[in-house]
């Protein structure tokens, strides 16, 4: 009778969790012991597919490839730049919104237009901003700075993805920090400012050691979500990685492998697992130096 | 003190600027003929306002409205699906007991961590290999479960009072009938935030289409918008009016839901 009832509740179980259950062997699991496959194999996919066995050249391949050192090394300088940037401005722009002042709804829902809009109009939108006659040069002129030809020189290109997507990124994590900025008890305000601390001590003192932990959640989101910079290099270049490959980045470059030349697919595949790799060691580096920062 | 409320309300309305410029110079050169987006003009309001935009984009791209249903469809297919198929997975991980319970949440919760990449060319074989390339389903099945809205079901389930489902097992309702009757329509909450964002990501998603359609007709709205571009590439005007048109619906949600977004957020958020 009672295992009868057993059985019952992992029927019932086993039914409610059987599509995610098929998603996940057909198109994650399955697909995983497979892009490990591919990883040591040639593919050939015209006429008859066929998978040839490589061992491991195509990851030694890495490191001889140019373009997957060009993509790396500007992938890399796009991480470091935009996810500090980003996170900062989140955290201001969140405890400026948080400070209690009239018109903290109007403003949230003015910020929040980037996150709602997609990848492909934002890039539009700013590759006619960045267009040699266009909105950006023409203040930057008024405004007595040098001007660029954005979309075309190697130089700033790269830079300008950056300032569009901090644009774009950090209204969503602010709304992250906004959640958790609610939950800091007045009190500690309070003794603080029995202490005699101003409104710069408090936010130092007081709101980011409170916010440690959110803000580890937002550079890891940030990291994993900087690492994989597709659409944006995509659409500004046409899907080159151009000019001169310094929109290339590694999902770009593992894109253009796979589907864009012949017999390169095994090799994307193992640039996919390496970016895996690279995106993991980062997440855990940062998980263990913000660790070590709290002991203190 | 004043002065500081001051220089708040300065950065608030500077950075409000700083986000609107690009709506509304968009906006504004959607209005304007192609001579004044030529000439290089940065004012704001349009010398020659004019509709044309809107309706030529219509006339030069004809697939434009069925670019639009394509986005619909999948979309509202990928949402209806997951609010489904991800409630009733978070819910038996949460409440009911079986074997096997912990490794498939341990697999759920690894399924996170894997970048979206390493999963890219072996779907694109199998799509290809079940026939699904340029299909409306070889956009929908991959994407109708989402592990981070499991996990957020689960813990969401994990907190539900249990006394509802008693009362509902004494009434003779069976487990299934429970969670459709009694526990999804009080899981209201939790499934709109859901919507939002997979309704979102799905609107807005490039890389997914951009592998597996070709088929012009196929297309949904940012690989559409991206072709366009590449035949158009001088006419910002056409091109600015089109990012317009396409963006209108998810700002339409976004007013009528936007307290479900917050709150959605800070949900994902780890809280």
């Amino acid at each position: 009778m009672f295992s009868r009832k057993r059985w019952k509740e992992a029927g019932t179980a086993y039914t409610l969790l059987s599509p995610t259950l098929f998603v996940l062997l057909l198109f994650v699991i399955g697909p995983i012991l497979f892009a490990i496959y591919l990883s040591f194999h040639k593919v050939q996919l015209l006429g008859t597919a066929s998978f040839q066995f490589v061992g491991f050249d195509n990851f030694t391949r890495i490191l001889d490839d140019t373009r997957a050192k060009i993509a790396l090394w500007n992938t890399v300088k796009y991480v470091v730049i935009v996810v500090p940037t980003q996170t900062m401005l989140a955290l201001v722009l969140a405890a400026t919104l948080n400070a209690g002042l009239k018109g903290e709804k109007f403003f949230r829902i003015v910020y929040f237009l980037p996150t709602l809009t997609s990848s492909a109009v934002l890039t539009l939108i700013f590759m006619w901003m960045y267009n040699q006659n266009g909105l950006v040069n023409h203040v930057l002129e008024f405004l007595g700075l040098p001007t660029y030809n954005w979309l075309g020189d190697p130089s700033v290109a790269l830079n300008a993805i950056m300032i569009m997507n901090i644009w774009s990124t950090a209204p969503f994590f602010m709304v992250i920090y906004l959640a958790a900025l609610q939950d800091i008890p007045d009190s500690l305000y309070e003794a603080a400012e029995l202490d005699g601390a101003n409104a710069w001590h408090k936010f130092w003192y007081v709101t980011v050691p409170y916010l440690k932990p959110v803000t580890s959640f937002v550079v890891i989101m940030g990291l994993i979500g900087t690492f994989q910079l597709f659409d944006q290099s995509y659409i500004f270049s046409g899907g080159s990685g151009g000019p001169n490959n310094a929109t290339l980045t590694v999902v770009l470059l593992i894109y253009q492998y796979a589907f864009k030349s012949l017999g390169t697919m095994g090799y994307a595949a193992a640039l996919a697992f390496a970016l895996a790799i690279v995106i993991l060691l980062a997440t855990w580096l940062q998980r263990k130096f913000s660790k070590e920062e709290s002991l203190y | 003190m004043r002065l500081g409320k001051a220089l708040l309300y300065t950065i608030l309305v500077l950075y409000a600027i700083v986000t609107m410029i690009p709506f509304l110079w968009a906006l504004s050169s959607s209005f304007k003929t192609l001579e004044e987006i030529v000439s290089g003009s940065i004012s704001f309001i349009p010398k020659d306002f004019t509709l044309d935009n809107y309706k030529q984009i219509f006339v030069e791209q004809e697939l434009f409205p069925r670019w639009f249903m394509n986005s619909v469809i999948i979309a509202v297919a990928v949402t209806i699906l997951n609010l489904m198929f991800n409630s009733m997975a978070g819910y038996a991980l949460a409440r009911l007991h079986f074997r096997g319970k912990q490794t498939i949440f341990m697999i759920i919760l690894a399924v996170l961590m894997i970048p979206a990449q390493v999963t890219m060319i072996p779907n694109y074989l199998i799509l290809k290999q079940l026939g699904w390339l340029n299909s409306y389903q070889g956009m929908i099945v991959p994407a109708m479960i989402n592990a981070t809205f499991i996990f957020m079901m689960r813990q969401f389930f994990i907190n539900f009072p249990k006394e509802l489902e008693e009362a509902a097992a004494l009434d003779g309702l069976s487990r299934i009938g429970t969670f459709f009757r009694i526990v999804l329509p009080l899981a209201r909450p939790a499934l709109a935030a859901q919507a939002i964002f997979v309704f979102m990501g799905s609107w807005n998603d490039f890389m997914r289409p951009l592998i597996i359609l070709s088929d012009p007709n196929l297309f949904t709205l940012p690989l559409g918008l991206n072709s366009f571009k590449g035949q158009y590439i001088s006419y910002w005007n056409y091109i600015m009016a089109a990012s317009m048109v396409f963006t209108l619906p998810v700002l339409v949600i976004y007013a009528f839901f936007n307290r479900y977004f917050i709150k959605g957020i800070s949900f994902t958020g780890g809280k």
